[in-house]
């Protein structure tokens, strides 16, 4: 298998989520596929071909230097989890 | 630790400027990018991290950050491309900045710091690379003491553009990298892109610090230094940073590689606190933001709007005007001294009609070394917002050439010239600071001294002739206004003479 336990366990570490045994052994499963059958463009000679890092064929979508105020403070808080009358507020990180 | 030992061991150090871009906006959001502000009062869906919002690139972020480049000799990605950098940090609500990874915008460049000359020797100019200058956007600002269970966040700050700026390991001493990171807060000063003031974070920098035994090729392990906010600090923290290297690998042990924390009030630099997990940012081209593509014909149009840079100015300042290299260098250390020299400097020119220029330039530059940049620091001012204005300076310093005042009554007037905005000849001759260089006014006060002091005339025919000074300070105070001294002297002697014969 391309993915192993250990990788799905290192990969949801790096999301900050957590699987039980079996889910991780189902997600090891499914990834494995997913890279093997995006693994098939591995067969195709990519000599000379810049490598790509957008597919639209866009260059340069820039705005002026304008400023907007869109939303108020208290819509900007409005969504947040917790939140006193300033500031967005979460569980207390140690530097 | 003693000089010797320490000169066993070179110091390697590579620096990493940040640097905010005094855009109105942000980098991808049109929320203000302003400094302060009240909390989270400068924020927007985009740089909230919103799901759905677009981010859009501000093109004045591109042209501040290709100033940079082209003022530091760097080359031009013809084409450079945006990436997410992954990390949670609740400083950083997408859970990504957006910043450059493998594709660059500038790359391979340099700047030229002076060394200070050991002895009397010329400052030497040495070279220091620089590896890359990519654009990203600033995190918001955390607050973790103003409440004891949780953490608060100000976003005004998030989305702000920046520029890093990484320097090759060229540097070999803390006082080397003071040099640069002033040199580099010169330039971005100069170019108007950045107000590089380090106490307010607009201009930050990590420090990536290592030593090896003199002669040895290979790097030692290096430590990163972060916290360092303040350019006296840049030093200090470097400076022990090395010592303390050097005091493991003399005891036999290793240097970890970590990141440490410099703390300005214990005067040292410790392990960050926080645990130490290895970083993945697993960095991938953002799909949101579009590939840059630079033509040459918009740099030609940047390159030609580029400012004069303070090296051309300190060289043009030394050929054309004779200045010495102090003086040139003194003049363009800011952008706005240098302009308000050159002001002067023309004002005054178009006064005395040429003659010459050199003297002109050397009495300019004495006055705005002196007096003026003494008042530009006591009053926390930039040259523009002086009271004095160049051409009001072209007129004091036109009097003192004329020898109209005294080099004394300059500073006289230099002082009631930040109180008082007429022109420099009305206030000289209200406080009686013109020079009476008319002998015939002079005359009949000098008379008047000598014939109430009979007694020290009688010294003075006698040979002791130091009592001339008693004479010329009794005539200096007698007579209403600043007579030249040198005149008073010249007067006294030719009466006193007189009476001999």
């Amino acid at each position: 298998m391309a993915v192993s336990i250990e990788d799905v366990r290192y990969i949801a570490a790096l999301a900050r989520l957590r699987f039980t045994e079996a889910e991780e052994q189902r997600l090891a499963e499914q990834m494995s596929t997913m890279l093997e059958y995006v693994g098939q463009l591995q067969t195709l000679d990519t000599t000379g071909v810049p490598p790509m890092s957008h597919v639209l064929d866009l260059v340069n979508v820039m705005r002026e230097d304008v400023v907007q105020t869109r939303i108020s403070r208290e819509e900007a808080l409005r969504n947040a989890p917790d939140a006193d009358e300033a500031y967005f507020r979460v569980p207390r990180v140690i530097e | 630790m003693t000089r010797r030992l320490e000169n066993r061991y070179e110091p390697v150090i590579g620096l990493e400027v940040h640097c905010q871009l005094q855009t109105r906006s942000k980098a991808f959001s049109p929320d203000s990018a302003a400094f302060g502000g009240e909390p989270n009062t400068h924020v927007d869906p985009i740089s909230l991290g919103h799901p759905g919002t677009l981010p859009v690139l501000n093109r004045q972020m591109v042209a501040y950050t290709l100033r940079m480049g082209l003022a530091t000799h760097c080359r031009i990605a013809p084409r450079s491309v945006m990436a997410r950098k992954h990390y949670f940090y609740p400083d950083l609500p997408k859970g990504y900045q957006i910043s450059q990874f493998d594709q660059p915008i500038c790359t391979d460049g340099f700047v030229e710091i002076m060394l200070e000359p050991e002895g009397d020797g010329e400052p030497v100019v040495k070279r220091i690379g620089i590896t890359r200058i990519h654009m990203e956007e600033d995190a918001g600002k955390s607050l973790h003491d103003q409440d004891p269970y949780h953490t608060l966040l100000d976003y005004n700050r998030c989305g702000v553009p920046l520029i890093e700026i990484v320097s090759e390991p060229d540097l070999r001493s803390a006082r080397e990298a003071y040099l640069y990171v002033q040199k580099i807060r010169q330039i971005v000063r100069y170019l108007g892109i950045c107000d590089g003031n380090m106490e307010e974070g607009s201009l930050r920098c990590d420090a990536n610090v290592s030593v090896r035994p003199r002669g040895q090729q290979a790097f030692g392990t290096k430590t990163e230094i972060k916290n360092m906010n303040s350019f006296r600090n840049v030093e200090r923290a470097i400076e022990f940073e090395i010592a303390r290297q050097i005091a493991l690998l003399e005891a036999g042990e290793a240097v970890v590689q970590e990141t440490r924390l410099w703390d300005a009030n214990r005067m040292e630099t410790r392990p960050m606190r926080s645990k130490e997990e290895a970083h993945d940012y697993r960095y991938f081209p953002d799909p949101d933001l579009v590939d840059i593509v630079v033509t040459e014909a918009e740099l030609d149009e940047i390159r030609a709007a580029l400012p004069e840079m303070p090296e051309q100015r300190r060289r043009r300042y030394m050929e054309d005007y004779g200045l010495p290299a102090y003086d040139a260098g003194v003049l363009t250390e800011e952008r706005g001294v240098a302009d308000y020299f050159e002001a002067a400097l023309s004002a005054l020119f178009k006064r005395t009609g040429g003659g010459d220029t050199r003297a002109q330039a050397k009495a300019v530059s004495n006055v705005v070394m002196t007096d003026v940049l003494r008042v530009l620091n006591e009053r926390g001012l930039d040259a523009e917002a002086l009271p004095v204005d160049p051409e009001r300076l072209a007129g004091l310093v036109f009097l003192r050439l004329e020898d109209q005042i005294s080099s004394t009554g300059a500073q006289d007037l230099f002082a009631a010239m930040l109180e008082d905005d007429r022109a420099p000849e009305v206030i000289a001759r209200d406080r009686n600071l013109l020079q009476v260089s008319d002998a015939g006014a002079l005359g009949p006060v000098v008379d008047q001294v000598l014939a109430g002091n009979p007694k020290q005339v009688q010294q003075y025919l006698e040979g002791k002739e130091s009592v001339i000074g008693y004479f010329i300070g009794q005539v200096m105070r007698s007579f209403e206004g600043s007579p030249d001294p040198r005149l008073v002297r010249r007067l006294l002697q030719e009466k006193l003479e007189a009476a001999r014969s």
